[in-house]
Parts: C-alpha cells; structure tokens; sequence
C-alpha cells in the first residue's frame, strides 16, 4: 500500500509545480496562481485566496518535502520502521499539495471563462451521465454539503470505463484513493479553511457561489485527454 | 439545573431545561427546548424529550481577548446550535433512539466503528457542551492536587504532558479533537486523538479535557495558526478545576488504589 501511495505521487508530481533537485531527491514548491487573489470576488473573497494559497498549501508542501526527506533517508538507512511511521504524513502533505495544485487551476475568473458551462465531450458527457449541467452540480452541492469533517467533492473520469463519477474524499486523500483509475476533473474543497472567512458555517452558501467560478475548460481539457 | 424524563437516573448533565436567567442570552435560533407535547391518533398528547442547547458557564465576551467574543457566538451560537436543532430533527424520526441519556445515545449510534447518522451530530452536540466546561475566564497555569499528582505519575512532569498534549494537537490530520482521559482499563491518564465527531465515551474512558480542532473552532481568531491556538488555550483558557472535579467524580468509577494513610 505504501509502495503504491509512493509510484502514485511521483508520477502525479510530473504535473505539479517546480521541482528542485536535492541529493537527488525531487521536492516541490509552491505553484503561482495564474489569476490575482481578488480575481474571484464575490464567489471566493481575496482573504480567503491569498490565506488558502500562501498559508495552507504551502504548509502542505513544506512539509511535504520534510516527511519526503526522511522518508529517503530511512529508505537509505533501512529503517523500515520510519517509513512506515511516515506513511500518514506522506498521504496526508502529499494529497494536500496535489488536490491544491488542482484546485487553484479548476478555478478561474469570470472574465477568464469562469463559471461558463462545459462546452465540447465533457458537456455531453455530462448530459449522458447526469441529464444536466444543473443536475450534476446540485448532486456535487449535496454531497458537499453532507460531508462531514473535512474533505474534498469531486467529479472524475473513470478512465477505464470512460464515465463520470462524483466522489467524495475525506481530509487531503486524493481521488485516487477511491480507486486507482479515477481521474479528478474537478474538485472543491470543502475543508473549514476553504471558505469560513466569507460563509462562516454555511457551507451550502460556499458550494452555490463557487461554481460562478469554475473552470470548466480546464476539467473539459482533462476529459479530452482521457476519453478522446 | 437537570430534568430527568426516563424512568433511570439522568447521569448525563447534558439533559438540561435552559435556567430562564439564561434565556437572554439565547440567540434566537434555538427552538425545541425542553418539552414538547405531540397529539398521537387517539388524541392522548404523546410527549417527546428534546435537548436543549446548554450555555457556556461564562458570558460570550469572558474568554477575550484568547477567544473573541464573535468566535463564541458563531461557533457556540450558529455550530453548537446546529447540531442541537439537527439531531433533535433525527430523533423525531427514529423512536428507537427516544429515552438515551446523551452518553447512552453516543454510545449506540457510534456502533462499535459503524457509526449510525445520528452519531456525528449527537456526539458534537456532547463534544461541544463538554468544550466550553474545559474552559474558563482565566484559566490556564495548572492543575492542583491528586489531579497534578496523577500528571506527574503518569507524564514525568506537568511540563512534559503539556508538550504531548501540544505536540498531539498539531500532528492530528483534518478535523478532531484532542483529549486528556483517564483510561479505565489501564488506570492511567492518557492523551488521545479522534476525528471528526468521535470522543473517548466509545472506547468508556473518561474525558477530562476536550480541545476542539476542527477550523471552525479557531479560524476566525486565529486563522491557519493553529500552533497559537493550542498554546494559548492551555497557557490561558483551560480549566483544570473543571477536570479536577470530573477526575473528582471518574474516581468513583475506577479505583485508582488504596489512599495513603499517614503512620503515626
């Protein structure tokens, strides 16, 4: 199990962030936001942007990198004893940085497309799989909305069966803990940190505004690649 | 003030009709206190037992400036409440939960790992009320007597449980809680960790301090510093005479060994 954790985070890692090469070990640092922090206002407030990115993630990173150190060290040593000690703090940084790292790209401003509904495979796949843009989103919002304690709400692909799913995961697990085939399209953090500055508890508030900024274009790029 | 409707003794003291001098101090959410009456088919009036939102055993403002008054009023006034109104929702549909004291009710929905829906709600609920009591204006410094006795027998020194406590705290992933118990079977204090919603009354022990890390509990405060949070809240907010008389009350179910009789 832990071996598969491992070959999961560093063929994801090929499409996260900047890699720095240290005693031959790939580490990571935090990726830029490619919209300004307030650029998601009203939806999501510039405080909570700038605390989620410069704050949570790059906690998640660097001790990702710290846990990935002395998980290299106590393979060089032997010690398995300290790799599995590791193992939840691998899962639990690592997840945090690679489901961040998709997060920040499934949104986008409303001037950059945001919340403009999927055009293209993925809206018809949508139809297919759910009957509607709308009844997919008001599913995602309920599951979000029941998800208790921390965790993320997904819509994947199934790259095997070539169909939607929505899952949910719980505190930083990526999607593919939920099954090694799934592909996230897109994800919203339903993490406390994600959205109580502007909504306090109300999280079904957080889940209706979010989707005036996601980025579909993005979750539709991800799908073409998968099921071309 | 404690109000028993079930023919056993209420142990619980999260059971309770709000003192009216309290009422003031209710947001005015809160709904389902107490007593309500229902009319079955035959007209004879079939009486439900609901619980009531409890309030701290201080005013909203007393814990500044370590825990904002605004803090309080969400997190007791909006969440607490939330989970009161929620599970006393799920009880009017499940009769078979009705006549549970709270710890009974947390116990059987926890399920032995298999929780049942109404368990995250009820225990929050229980987490929640037993939170605010690990609290106090001025609190902090440190424990007296059998209870600082016990901490040094069983941690080396006050000084080093406070570190395993702190250092518990910000190694707990997602959302939980932090506890310092008294495990029944081994007779010895213990720090533990639990997720979301579960608290040590599954595993019987007993609680003597609860420290809520959910986000919710210090994000408007204190925001992703999660470090502060926990140092101030034992440097400042806890109350260890709340958890010296619950080690008080915990002695009369686990025997901690014969008292030492002075010779002569």
């Amino acid at each position: 199990m832990a071996l598969r954790t491992l070959v999961t985070k560093r063929t994801v890692a090929a499409g996260l962030g900047f890699r720095q090469q240290l005693r031959g070990l790939q580490t990571f640092s935090l990726p830029d936001l490619p919209y300004d922090y307030g650029a998601l206002e009203p939806a999501i407030s510039g405080d909570i942007m700038q605390l989620h990115h410069q704050k949570h993630h790059q906690t998640y990173i660097t001790n990702y990198n710290k846990a990935l150190e002395q998980l290299d060290d106590a393979i060089s040593k032997g010690d398995a004893n300290t790799v599995a000690k590791l193992h939840s703090a691998l899962k639990f940084n690592g997840g945090g940085h690679i489901n961040h790292s998709i997060f920040w790209k499934n949104l986008a401003p409303v001037r950059e497309g945001g919340g403009e509904p999927p055009k293209g495979s993925l809206g018809w796949a949508i139809d297919t799989n759910f009957g509607s843009v709308e009844a997919l989103v008001k599913k995602m919002n309920a599951e979000g909305a029941a998800l208790q304690g921390s965790g993320w709400v997904w819509l994947g692909v199934d790259k095997e069966l070539k169909r939607l799913v929505i899952e949910t995961t719980a505190n930083q697990d990526p999607l593919v803990s939920k099954g090694a085939n799934l592909v996230p399209l897109l994800g919203i953090d339903v993490w406390e940190h994600a959205y109580y500055l502007q909504y306090k508890n109300v999280r079904p508030d957080y889940l209706k505004n979010i989707w005036k900024v996601i980025n579909w274009k993005y979750a539709n790029d991800v799908y073409e690649k998968e099921c071309p | 003030m404690s109000w028993c409707c079930c023919n056993s003794v209420c142990t619980s003291s999260s059971r309770q009709l709000l003192a009216t001098s309290d009422l003031s101090s209710i947001p005015s959410r809160v709904s389902n206190v107490g007593l309500q009456q229902k009319r079955s088919l035959h007209g004879v009036p079939k009486v439900f037992a609901y619980y009531g939102l409890k309030t701290p055993p201080y005013k909203l403002d007393a814990l500044e400036p370590y825990m904002s008054q605004k803090m309080l009023e969400v997190h007791w006034g909006e969440h607490h409440c939330g989970y009161v109104e929620a599970l006393n929702k799920q009880l009017e549909k499940n009769d078979m939960l009705y006549g549970c004291t709270m710890d009974e009710l947390i116990k059987v929905t926890y399920n032995n790992g298999n929780p049942l829906p109404e368990f995250g709600v009820a225990a929050q609920v229980w987490n929640h009320d037993f939170f605010w009591e690990s609290m106090k204006p001025g609190g902090g410094d440190m424990p007296k007597l059998g209870l600082l006795q016990l901490i040094e027998k069983d941690f080396g020194s006050f000084t080093n449980f406070k570190e395993k406590f702190i250092e518990a705290a910000l190694t707990l992933f997602g959302s939980g809680w932090i506890w310092l118990v008294l495990n029944r079977e081994e007779k010895r204090l213990a720090i533990i960790k639990t997720s979301n919603a579960v608290n040590p009354l599954v595993w019987n022990d007993i609680p003597l301090i609860g420290l809520d890390l959910w986000e919710h509990a210090y994000y408007l405060d204190y925001k992703n510093d999660k470090a502060n949070y926990v140092n101030v809240f034992m440097n400042h907010l806890v109350s260890w005479d709340a958890a010296l008389g619950r080690m008080a009350r915990a002695q009369a179910f686990v025997n901690l060994g014969e008292p030492k009789i002075p010779v002569a």
